[in-house]
């Protein structure tokens, strides 16, 4: 992990989304009056004529962008989470995700990391939401390379996509010549102490929790799950049966998010108890990104003290 | 238009209407009255104005129909089925666990329905989508929408209205089932419209109003709005809910529930003695 290089996913979204543009003629740009924060500003000002700027009305931005998908067109669009899967999620129901149209739903400013806007725009309910519709293959990546790889990756996905990204500038993770698969998570180390389930945001911070863990004597394995939809439930399993606690962290309320997609599968293929770090069933605030994620638990002060305090239990 | 095809124009949808009651009637569930209020609009639509083909139904360069107001399927299914691209047979089949005719459009599952609707507002955007694309890829074909009144109320709608100004959509013509009628009560009593023509007129469309049964007035309308550039069109088609079923004209109850045994035999006798010329 380079820590000294930090990017925002939402900002290597943008710049995938560009070189994607180059190759694939078929893809055109949706926004709703947040390009430049989303970063699709970047894909308009070279393809303007594939770019479209459909104003403060995200429900028809996104039924618009299901038609042209039924024409052949590879519709990627964009705004703030808390406006795609919550303003539109009726949209993204009935218009994309029954019909099973081509649209790629790339949502930013997802979690608290938004940091000072605040709770109306901090949305920590999208995967929740996603996950649960039929037909909808959900991500949330966790860094710059991740991310490359997930805008071209799900062009190559027939039928709806939520990719999930962040507003906060996080560390690289992972090298170039990395490779991913669709709902393949990535181990990071083989520590039995315990493993620690990650999505987004919460990779880095996972990572670095696992250093300091090592430095007392505590080896712990970091799993970076960037498929939320369809789940790996190989991995869930396999690091049930090889570690002692699991423990899940997330950008996101607990009730429906990565925590409980895992603990659905720990229910059914192997039974064991889950810690499940994360938004504990409330509302954002305004503050820093960091100072949010200390003040909700999940940095990795928060990780290391949860661990510690367990091992009292 | 020579009489004879306006003659079978009328005739189709006369067909149109008995298979409405029909499947409503074998369902014992469905919306006869807003099926009933576009049936003369469909005829014209799956029987003249769209360059359509039966036996391809996802051909590229085909004109698009997305029935906005999705409930009223009854009447898409029809048309769809006397155009010939599924059997009539199928339509006993509407609503029924062991078919493929659900309650509300489905495009995975039948051929020929070019959308998947039935939260209104929605397919309105979608349409607007599919005109962008035929702009985009200088395609000659033409979309067209069918909205009822009562789901103008939808905010929705005014978004898609303000994206098809933007893109100055002339291949896209939205069609307002103005039957007066929905669920609660009327227009007027749920929330009130005001002025239909007025309103899409402010948002950039090129309007006509017209009455919905007149089968000369749709044919012209449609021809008008072909021959209107640079801007998208709107078609207020006047119609009365239940249209040609005596006792379902203009009763709020018959949008959404099934004749009886009685009524069923009182509605076919209906259409088939009256058809829609009662009103000329």
């Amino acid at each position: 992990m380079k820590l000294d290089k930090k990017i925002a996913t939402r900002q290597s979204y943008g710049e995938a989304l560009l070189e994607l543009g180059k190759d694939n003629n078929e893809i055109v740009v949706f926004d709703a009056d947040l390009a430049t924060a989303t970063k699709t500003n970047l894909f308009a000002k070279e393809f303007p004529k594939r770019f479209f700027e459909m104003g403060i009305a995200e429900q028809n931005m996104f039924g618009v962008a299901a038609g042209m998908s039924t024409c052949g067109k590879i519709p990627y669009v964009s705004t703030f989470a808390v406006f795609a899967a919550g303003r539109a999620y009726d949209q993204v129901r009935n218009s994309i995700c029954y019909p099973k149209l081509n649209v790629k739903i790339c949502a930013t400013h997802a979690g608290v990391t938004v940091g000072e806007d605040g709770a109306t725009h901090q949305m920590l309910e999208d995967i929740s939401l996603m996950r649960t519709l039929p037909n909808m293959t959900v991500l949330c990546t966790s860094d710059d390379i991740q991310t490359r790889w997930a805008v071209k990756e799900i062009a190559n996905i027939n039928g709806p996509v939520y990719l999930r990204l962040c507003r906060l500038a996080t560390p690289i993770i992972y090298d170039e010549t990395q490779k991913f698969e669709l709902g393949k998570a990535i181990q990071f180390g083989n520590g039995t102490d315990a493993t620690l389930f990650a999505t987004g945001v919460t990779v880095s911070v996972a990572l670095k929790a696992k250093e300091m863990l090592k430095e007392e004597g505590i080896n712990v394995r970091v799993v970076d799950m960037h498929t939320i939809k369809p789940i790996d439930e190989d991995i869930i399993v396999k690091c049930a049966n090889e570690t002692d606690r699991l423990i899940s962290v997330e950008d996101h309320n607990v009730i429906g998010g990565l925590g409980s997609a895992i603990a659905e599968v720990l229910a059914t293929k192997a039974p064991k108890k889950l810690e499940r770090l994360g938004i504990q069933d409330k509302f954002g605030k305004s503050g820093k990104a960091e100072e949010l994620m200390h003040y909700f638990g999940i940095d990795c002060n928060a990780i290391c003290e949860h661990y510690k305090q367990g091992m009292q239990l | 238009m020579e009489i004879t095809k306006i003659q079978e124009i009328e005739e189709k949808a006369k067909q149109i209407r008995i298979e409405i009651v029909k499947q409503v009637y074998n369902a014992r569930s469905g919306h006869p009255g807003g099926s009933l209020s576009i049936a003369d609009i469909m005829s014209v639509l799956y029987f003249n104005e769209m360059n359509i083909d039966e036996k391809n139904p996802n051909l590229e360069d085909r004109d698009r129909f997305v029935l906005s107001k999705g409930h009223c399927v009854a009447a898409l299914y029809s048309a769809l089925a006397l155009r010939g691209y599924f059997s009539m047979e199928d339509l006993s089949k509407f609503r029924k666990i062991d078919g493929n005719l659900q309650g509300h459009p489905d495009m995975t599952k039948v051929p020929g329905i070019d959308m998947s609707t039935g939260s209104l507002g929605q397919g309105i955007s979608a349409a607007v989508g599919m005109a962008i694309a035929g702009k985009l890829d200088n395609k000659n074909y033409r979309v067209y929408t069918i909205l009822g009144d009562g789901e103008i109320e939808e905010g929705q709608v005014w978004e898609a209205a303000m994206s098809a100004n933007k893109y100055k959509l002339d291949n896209l013509c939205v069609i307002v089932d103005n039957n007066n009628l929905q669920i609660d009560g009327t227009i007027e009593e749920v929330i009130g419209l005001n002025k239909i023509e007025e309103k899409f007129k402010s948002f950039g469309f090129e309007t006509f109003t017209i009455d919905g049964h007149n089968f000369e007035e749709i044919i012209r309308a449609f021809g008008k709005a072909k021959d209107t550039k640079g801007k998208p069109t709107c078609i207020i088609a006047k119609t009365v809910k239940g249209k040609g079923v005596s006792f379902m004209e203009n009763k709020v109850e018959w949008h959404g529930k099934a004749p009886n045994d009685e009524e069923f035999k009182q509605a076919i006798n209906d259409v088939f003695w009256d058809g829609a010329k009662k009103h000329h």
